[in-house]
């Protein structure tokens, strides 16, 4: 951020910041501010539909809250959440790393580039409903999956990929890992593009590998990109729901092992359960917030 | 010049190369297999996809492209729809969302740290949590069947915004800002004229995934679309899902989802130039 | 003068329009000029379109009855969106707008009690409708114990009914029972615990006898002896016990899977080399759903066959709501006599649709007809089958929470059967599931 404006003219200037940020605020007043507002409130109230009217508004205070917290299903689905978050997010930081590196080397000459970069962003754009179609259709107990691990002699049963508590954590994790790396590439290369190809040239005049340039030249730069796609990973981790919601049907089985948070307050709001969404979604404020704290905190550390 | 480097490297050159291209083959394959298994499907009748999976297509692709377009369903209506609210979404976000980067970019004013932080806190709230009292809203401006409330809210888009935010940082140099008042050019007129083209490949990029989510949306437009001729192509599409079981054919969902994917796949074509053909250079770099 | 000649030709051509139109016109002319309709697919709009005589088709969401305009609301079922808009629109539907009330929805039977039998009254009793207990006599009473409220007032009809039989593999009754004859099956399969035998017997064959579990649970679910929730507490059936046991004991010996209906894997058993021995199943899944139009699938080559069953039960069906604050009631009770209490029409409607109508003689009359033989089942006419089958249903012990009840249900279960958890742990994770949908119930 650039504190040092040292020109006085420039003042006169600032009143353009604030002029910019008004369409800004006031679409987020109007349509996000107050339904949190509501959100908020809502969570010291006992206030759900039941059939076709509503029970409450009753004040119960912080009443579904101790509920929330208290029969401790809250910890076992942050747990689900964050090993599947874990699970595809480390295989896709990892190979968007590499592809990045691969990409910007200008020793490799890597040929076709312009195919490879368009190409690993499309599975994003089919939509998790018909890909999941897809999968239920490849992993189904009959399916050319489990024909192959058969006929390879690797198992003799078909193997039940959806009822197994590792292998259905595997499956949305693979699925998350699809359609997101593509995202998470073009988010790094976009960056990428935006240094400076004569840093390289130097590097290697000077004679350094393409592993130190990575790390020397590459990393650092990207730093503000690599600190964005971290904390929004992180967030959208937190927030995972489509993915496991329509390979469970909602069930979030094994016996809830793949029950994410997200999914546990659609299930609130089936019934409109104003009260207890709203505490969850209170909850689910403060778990994300100290998480990305403790991500903005560790990557600031590192900018000296 | 390459060639003495080489010798200094752990790998030889080659072999690196021969590395990444089988790497990248296999992802290029775990990519396109799901176009593949969807237009196999497309091709087959309902009752051969009662048979589970198989890699060779059949014959059926024009007869389930006919049913879906003689049916009931108006699939070019929800084509246009989707493309109006999709497009204009794409466009306000990015550009509405690249002005409050830019308002905290290169403006110094009393509270901007506070804004900042706001921004990144309102990110963190999950899209679901406001859900039930978005609708309420919309119900009480009456602004059902109508587009609007499903593209204004983009332009208060906290991610894209902090994308484009940190993208600045590392593309941006406030000199260039400087330089243009300099010459004489106003505010409004720098944003427009001189920061918007230079960051077009983030731009282009948040363009896509804001296009492409809206594009997929269901959980919003389901609860706000209930009239035939606003209907978008995901509730077109649940519609076919839901059909009885006389009509269920699941030869023509598969039709109408691989007609679904096809524009924004071209739409992707044409903005991924932007990204991946090195627009980036200019006078950033300068 | 003239003008008074001019008015006079005017109200005797109206009254001859009148005459060419069915009676309701005089009645509806001082009712709402738009009838609106809420439903999740074109099903009704087909049945209307093509079977109530004077309606036009305008476009894809309208249409015209005289001079009243049809207009069309479809939300798909995904995500719980149509009852979710039903939610919405329906308490506050007296205050609405008169062009915008809703004045006919459409209700399946897992949830139709949430809005015949609510405490916000939404729907008019058919009676009030001017509808009598007389003209819904040939009606099936399953399709009436559907729509009945907690005082036993009828607030809905359908045109269909859906009574299921089993339909079983021919090839695998010659090969495993020597005889593939409807007399000889039905003894195998007569009530449950001949069929858990008949299990084993078609396991040395290498059959299962069923796709998956959840093929069972309808017959079971329709078969029980008290509601799911009885004051507030949800209770689990004996019979229902009795469908998690008998399951159970099928998944662990290998006599059946537990794959969700309409997967890849329940359908296998339409070709002869799925090896599955029957499903459970309605006239629409066997004309509609079984892959016969695909080459070497079992229901192309003629070879499925139909019996009773161990007990009798329903899938499927559509019930038609008259929505309280509607504005055109006459209308609305037109459309509802119509297409449920006129046999001519519900008999056009068996011919058209291959609907099984709700209307005793007609269908009774088809079961004699050899015209209705279903090639699918070898040439059998299964209908006097239906017709035992759907007088048999006894629904009246439904209530409000079966859809999510019985969701849960399956859900949890396939813990217990697939060895990921107890039946008291699965039982458990049942309860918590419901309580989270319905936070008024206890267990």
């Amino acid at each position: 951020m650039n504190r040092s404006v040292n020109n006085k003219k420039a003042v006169r200037y600032n009143k353009w910041g604030l002029i910019f940020l008004i369409p800004f605020f006031v679409v987020y007043v109007i349509f996000q501010l107050i339904p949190l507002a509501t959100t908020i409130y809502n969570s010291f109230f006992e206030h759900y539909r039941s059939g076709l009217s509503f029970v409450g508004p009753n004040f119960v205070g912080f009443g579904n809250y101790a509920k929330l917290l208290s029969d401790g299903d809250l910890g076992i689905y942050f747990k689900n959440t964050m090993i599947m978050w874990i699970m595809g997010f480390v295989p896709q930081i990892i190979v968007s790393l590499i592809l990045g590196a691969w990409f910007s080397d200008p020793s490799l000459r890597l040929r076709f580039q312009q195919f490879f970069k368009t190409v690993i962003y499309l599975p994003n754009l089919i939509m998790a409903a018909a890909f999941a179609m897809l999968f239920f259709t490849l992993f189904s107990d009959g399916g050319p999956i489990n024909n192959i691990l058969m006929s390879l002699g690797w198992i003799s049963q078909p193997f039940k990929f959806m009822s197994n508590t590792w292998s259905a954590r595997t499956l949305v994790a693979f699925m998350n890992f699809l359609m997101w790396f593509g995202n998470t590439t073009i988010l790094l290369l976009a960056g990428m593009l935006g240094i400076d190809t004569s840093l390289f040239e130097a590097a290697e005049v000077d004679g350094a590998t393409a592993t130190q340039i990575f790390f020397k030249i590459t990393l650092p730069l990207l730093r503000p990109i690599l600190v964005y796609v971290m904390v929004t990973s992180l967030i959208g981790g937190l927030q995972m729901f489509d993915v496991p919601q329509i390979l469970t049907n909602g069930s979030g089985d094994p016996m809830r092992s793949t029950m994410t948070l997200i999914m546990f307050l659609n299930k609130h709001l089936f019934n409109r359960n104003y009260g207890m969404a709203g505490a969850l979604s209170v909850l689910m404020f403060i778990i994300t917030g100290v998480l990305s704290i403790i991500v903005f905190k560790f990557t600031a550390s590192n900018e000296k | 010049m390459n060639n003495q480097n080489e010798k200094e490297k752990g790998l030889g050159i080659g072999v690196r190369r021969a590395i990444a291209y089988i790497v990248l083959i296999f992802i290029v394959f775990l990519c396109l297999f799901w176009f593949y298994v969807l237009i196999v499907n497309a091709t087959r009748s309902k009752g051969e996809l009662t048979r589970g999976f198989t890699p060779i297509p059949s014959t059926h692709f024009f007869d389930n492209m006919s049913n879906l377009f003689h049916g009931t369903i108006p699939v070019l209506t929800g084509l246009r729809n989707s493309v109006i609210i999709a497009a204009f979404t794409a466009i306000l976000s990015t550009y509405f969302s690249t002005m409050t980067a830019y308002a905290i970019h290169a403006y110094d004013f009393r509270g901007k740290k506070f804004v900042f932080t706001f921004i990144l806190m309102i990110m963190m709230i999950p899209t679901q949590v406001t859900a039930l009292g978005f609708i309420k809203l919309v119900q009480g401006m009456k602004l059902e069947d109508n587009f609007v409330p499903l593209i204004v809210p983009a332009i208060a888009a906290p991610v894209t915004f902090y994308y484009l935010k940190q993208y600045m940082e590392s593309n941006l140099p406030l000199s260039l800002i400087e330089a243009a008042r300099i010459d004489g050019s106003g505010e409004f007129h720098t944003f427009n004229s001189i920061v918007l083209p230079l960051m077009k490949p983030a731009i282009a990029v948040q363009m896509i995934f804001t296009f492409v989510s809206s594009w997929n949306n269901y959980f919003t437009p389901a609860l706000i679309l209930h009239k035939d001729s606003v209907k978008t192509l995901p509730i077109l599409l649940a519609t076919l899902r839901s059909a009885d079981f006389l009509k269920f054919d699941m030869g023509q969902v598969y039709a109408m989802i691989v007609f679904s994917i096809l524009p924004v796949v071209v739409v992707y074509l044409i903005l991924s130039r932007f990204i991946v053909g090195g627009v980036a250079a200019g006078g950033v770099k300068g | 003068m003239m003008k008074k000649v001019l008015s006079g030709i005017m109200v005797a051509s109206m009254i001859m329009g009148m005459a060419a139109v069915p009676a309701m016109a005089e009645d509806a002319a001082a009712e709402g000029s738009v009838l609106n309709i809420q439903c999740w697919n074109e099903e009704f709009k087909t049945r209307l379109t093509d079977h109530y005589p004077g309606y036009e088709e305008v476009d894809a969401t309208t249409g015209k009855i005289g001079d009243v305009t049809v207009k069309w609301t479809i939300t798909p079922t995904d995500d719980n969106a149509y009852q979710n808009n039903l939610d919405t629109v329906l308490p506050e539907n007296e205050n609405a707008d008169a062009d915008s009330k809703v004045d006919l929805f459409l209700v399946e039977a897992d949830y139709a009690l949430k809005y015949v039998n609510s405490d916000v009254e939404v729907t008019v009793p058919i009676a009030d409708l001017g509808i009598t207990d007389e003209e819904l006599a040939n009606q099936y009473q399953y399709t009436k114990d559907v729509v009945t409220d907690g005082n036993g007032v009828l607030r809905g009809v359908s045109w269909q009914g859906c009574p299921g039989v089993l339909i079983y593999n021919r090839e695998a009754a010659k090969e495993v029972f020597g005889d593939d004859a409807p007399e000889t099956v039905q003894a195998k399969v007569a009530d449950w615990d001949t069929f858990n035998a008949t299990a084993a017997e078609l396991k040395e064959a290498g059959y299962n006898i069923v796709s998956t579990v959840n093929d069972t649970y309808r017959v079971y679910s329709n078969n029980v002896s008290a509601p799911w929730v009885q004051d507030g507490k949800i209770v689990v059936d004996d019979n229902m016990k009795k469908w998690v046991d008998d399951s159970k004991a099928l998944v662990d010996a290998g006599e059946t899977t537990t794959a969700e209906l309409w997967s890849d894997d329940w359908s296998k058993g339409f070709y002869p080399d799925g090896k599955v021995f029957c499903y459970f199943g309605p006239a629409w899944l066997i004309n509609f759903s079984m892959a016969a139009d695909t080459e070497g699938s079992i229901a192309n080559l003629g070879g499925w066959g139909a019996v009773e069953g161990p007990q009798g039960f329903y899938w499927g069906g559509t019930w038609i709501c008259a929505a309280k604050g509607t504005d055109n009631p006459t209308l609305v009770a037109d459309i509802m006599r119509a297409l449920t209490t006129n046999e001519e029409i519900m008999t056009d409607i068996v011919k058209a649709d291959s609907d099984f109508v709700n209307n005793k003689p007609a269908m009774e009359a088809a079961a004699e007809d050899e015209s209705f033989a279903f090639p699918i089942l070898g040439g059998q006419n299964p209908l006097a089958m239906f017709c035992a089958g759907a007088d048999k249903i006894d629904l009246s012990n439904m209530s409000n929470y079966d859809q999510g009840c019985n969701e849960e249900f399956q859900a949890a279960m396939k813990n217990y059967f697939e060895g990921n958890a107890t039946y008291e742990e699965a039982l458990d994770q049942f309860y918590k599931a419901v309580v989270e949908k319905y936070p008024e119930l206890t267990y």
